[in-house]
């Protein structure tokens, strides 16, 4: 029973990471650039939901939508001013820049929405099903799914429609596609964008099984990053995959000896993991054309 | 140019007043300092003493202060950090002379200021942190006094309630991950040894897990009957919803972390289940001393409109009758004098308060007016705490 509990933690935590890490991979696929403060993405994210479900009082059909849109926006504006001033003069100050922002956006949050944790209600959230005798809410269980197929959409995206050839084209040869009038700036924001609502989701829907708080995203933040480089951050499944594997990790740990031992177990199996594979377990060597 | 004159005249002789009335009034007032959280995650805790002390301060000075003086609450925030909190206790003793010092919420700041007081001779008056070595500080000449709850106290007194009143044989406990937790580990151990009982084992769990199943999981399969909680409001939330999940429905015995926030809100239905410690709440329709507390507090803090607002009760209620029982050993003492202040507080007969009636509440071995018999359990209803 301790092991199936452990088991569906483990996922949803997981999915949590993959969907942040998957971030940092878009973003890193396009530009090689991340957002370093994901986890504040998804604290906004979580936030912005709370605000409209709870405090505004609107529909979800209308709250969702506005606070992904907003979310959106946040990696836009994230992206035009603490990373594309650096990195189009070839700075890697965006790293830090961008955990600036995350701090300055924690800080704002704290402030106005306040420092008390609140608590988002759900649907999802009010009765248990019983999987393998330990009870789970729905929600444990949309949380895996919604990261798979959020995985396979973007996988399709990439593979079948223009917008995924122009991102391939992109993450190819930056100089090229620009020159085949691909509009590469445009192509990096929207990766920026999209980074920022998979954390948004990735904040909604973890929410209702924490409380909403401005320091909610830090650790995920932190850990996603980790696991990020422990898939390859080049492989989009890779990262997902690395995710769900850490979440596991951190779960099974937690259930046999404990939370003290988590973090100390989980990151020294990431050191060691990347010491025997250092292009994490799903990346490849990047080939360096002379 | 006349006219220009005569005001300016006018404007430097009412200054001049002004600034004699200042000085007139600040050697005539005796200065009672506060140095509590402000601002920052614990600024609900400063706002609290701040009332209690108020109220009480303003009911000694209506009825004609003391020494012929007035009261004058001077405050600093110390930001829940050990080193503001001694840089703030610092300036109050040595600048603005403060005859008596209260302390806040955090155990590490009065930790760091007990040393101080203790060195400076100044009388210093915990209200809300709990920590045990606070007031058994090992000083020769021990100037530090306490109106509040004490851990080793609080842990017996968790163990009794959970004998008493669910019949456990095997509790578990549930604790926090850090200094708090563990000295309440060592309380809870202790106390439950005085009864020659065992735990069913002792779980740690960090601020930010969000499910706490494993270690509910383990401790329900090692037989705990009842749990033992020490964490703060919202990690107290997450281990009533991993309980919610599995179904388990164990008695939960708390200290008092869910009083510190929005804990109905946070951990749902279930956070009536936890019963936890508080040394005072405010009730609607109280008489006596209370409801006239309540009704002085709904007067002077127009922001108060339900006993929600009033929450949680023991930082108001503590500080009140604090200040009251200071005023008292002020008057036994004749004196600002610290030394003699610190005498007066052992020579208070008796005081009618707000928690208790006191009775000779301190003596040079026991310097904690409130002990385990005068704890209280209760629960959330909604976002109000209730008594049980």
């Amino acid at each position: 029973m301790i092991l199936t509990a452990a088991l569906v933690t483990g996922l949803g935590l997981g999915s949590m990471y993959g969907l942040l890490a998957l971030g940092f991979h878009i973003t890193n696929a396009v530009s090689k650039t991340v957002n370093f403060a994901q986890g504040s993405a998804m604290m906004v994210g979580a936030v912005l939901g709370y605000t409209f479900l709870v405090t505004a009082n609107l529909p979800w059909v209308l709250a969702l939508p506005l606070t992904l849109a907003l979310c959106a926006l946040y990696g836009l504006t994230i992206e035009r001013f603490l990373v594309r001033p650096f990195a189009e003069r070839g700075s890697d100050s965006w790293l830090m820049a961008t955990v600036a922002g995350g701090l300055l956006v924690d800080n704002i949050v704290l402030f106005t929405f306040g420092k008390e944790p609140r608590q988002l209600p759900s649907a999802l959230t009010e009765r248990t099903v019983d999987v393998m005798g330990s009870g789970v809410y729905p929600l444990q269980l949309l949380i895996p799914l919604t990261a798979f197929a959020l995985v396979a959409l973007l996988l399709a995206v990439r593979r079948y429609t223009r917008l995924g050839k122009v991102m391939e084209a992109t993450v190819q040869n930056r100089e090229a596609a620009s020159l085949m009038g691909i509009p590469v700036r445009r192509v990096v924001a929207a990766a920026f964008a999209l980074s920022s609502v998979l954390a948004a989701i990735a904040g909604l829907l973890i929410a209702p099984l924490y409380s909403v708080h401005a320091d909610l995203g830090t650790v995920f933040g932190i850990k996603a990053f980790a696991v990020a480089i422990l898939g390859g951050i080049n492989s989009a499944l890779g990262v997902v995959v690395a995710g769900l594997l850490f979440g596991l990790l951190e779960a099974t740990v937690t259930a046999t000896l404990g939370s003290a031992f988590t973090q100390l177990v989980s990151f020294s199996v990431v050191i060691v993991a990347l010491a025997l594979m250092p292009y994490g377990l799903f990346g490849k060597r990047e080939v360096v054309k002379v | 140019m006349k006219n220009w004159l005569k005001r300016s005249g006018v404007a430097a002789a009412t200054a001049i007043g002004l600034c004699a009335a200042l000085t007139a009034q600040a050697a005539e007032t005796i200065k009672i300092g506060l140095v509590a959280a402000l601002s920052g995650q614990s600024a609900k805790s400063g706002e609290a003493i701040t009332r209690g002390l108020s109220i009480a301060i303003d009911e000694i000075n209506a009825s004609g202060g003391l020494l012929g003086k007035k009261l004058e609450l001077v405050r600093r925030d110390d930001e829940s950090n050990p080193a503001k909190g001694v840089l703030a206790a610092r300036e109050l003793i040595q600048k603005e002379k403060v005859a008596v010092l209260f302390g806040g919420l955090d155990t590490p700041v009065s930790m760091a200021i007990v040393p101080f007081a203790n060195q400076l001779k100044t009388p210093f008056v915990g209200v809300w942190a709990a920590g045990t070595p606070i007031t058994r500080n090992g000083a020769k000449e021990n100037y530090v006094f306490r109106v509040s709850a004490v851990d080793e106290l609080v842990d017996q007194a968790l163990v009794n309630y959970a004998v008493s009143k669910y019949g456990a044989k095997k509790p578990g406990m549930i604790l926090i991950n850090n200094s708090w937790g563990e000295s309440n580990e060592d309380g809870l151990k202790k106390a439950l040894a005085a009864k020659g009982m065992a735990s069913a084992g002792v779980e740690k769990f960090e601020s930010g897990d969000v499910d706490v199943t494993p270690q509910l999981t383990r401790l329900k399969a090692a037989g705990a009957d009842a749990l033992f909680l020490v964490a703060n409001v919202a990690p107290s939330a997450q281990v009533v919803k991993s309980l919610d999940r599995m179904g388990w429905d164990v008695p939960v015995v708390s200290h008092w972390g869910p009083a510190g926030g929005r804990f109905g809100e946070l951990a749902g239905a279930s956070a009536a289940k936890v019963h936890f410690v508080q040394t005072f709440v405010f009730q609607e329709g109280q008489g006596g001393k209370a409801g006239e507390v309540l009704a002085k507090l709904k007067a002077k803090y127009p922001e108060i409109k339900s006993l929600a607002d009033v929450t949680p009760a023991t930082g108001i209620a503590n500080a009140y009758d604090a200040m009251h029982l200071a005023a008292l050993a002020i008057k036994n003492a004749g004196s600002t004098d610290g030394a003699k202040i610190r005498q007066g507080f052992y020579a208070i007969d008796g005081y009618d308060g707000l928690i208790k009636r006191y009775q000779k509440p301190f003596s040079p071995d026991n310097h904690d007016a409130l002990g385990a018999d005068d704890y209280i359990f209760t629960h959330f209803v909604g976002d109000e705490i209730k008594p049980l």
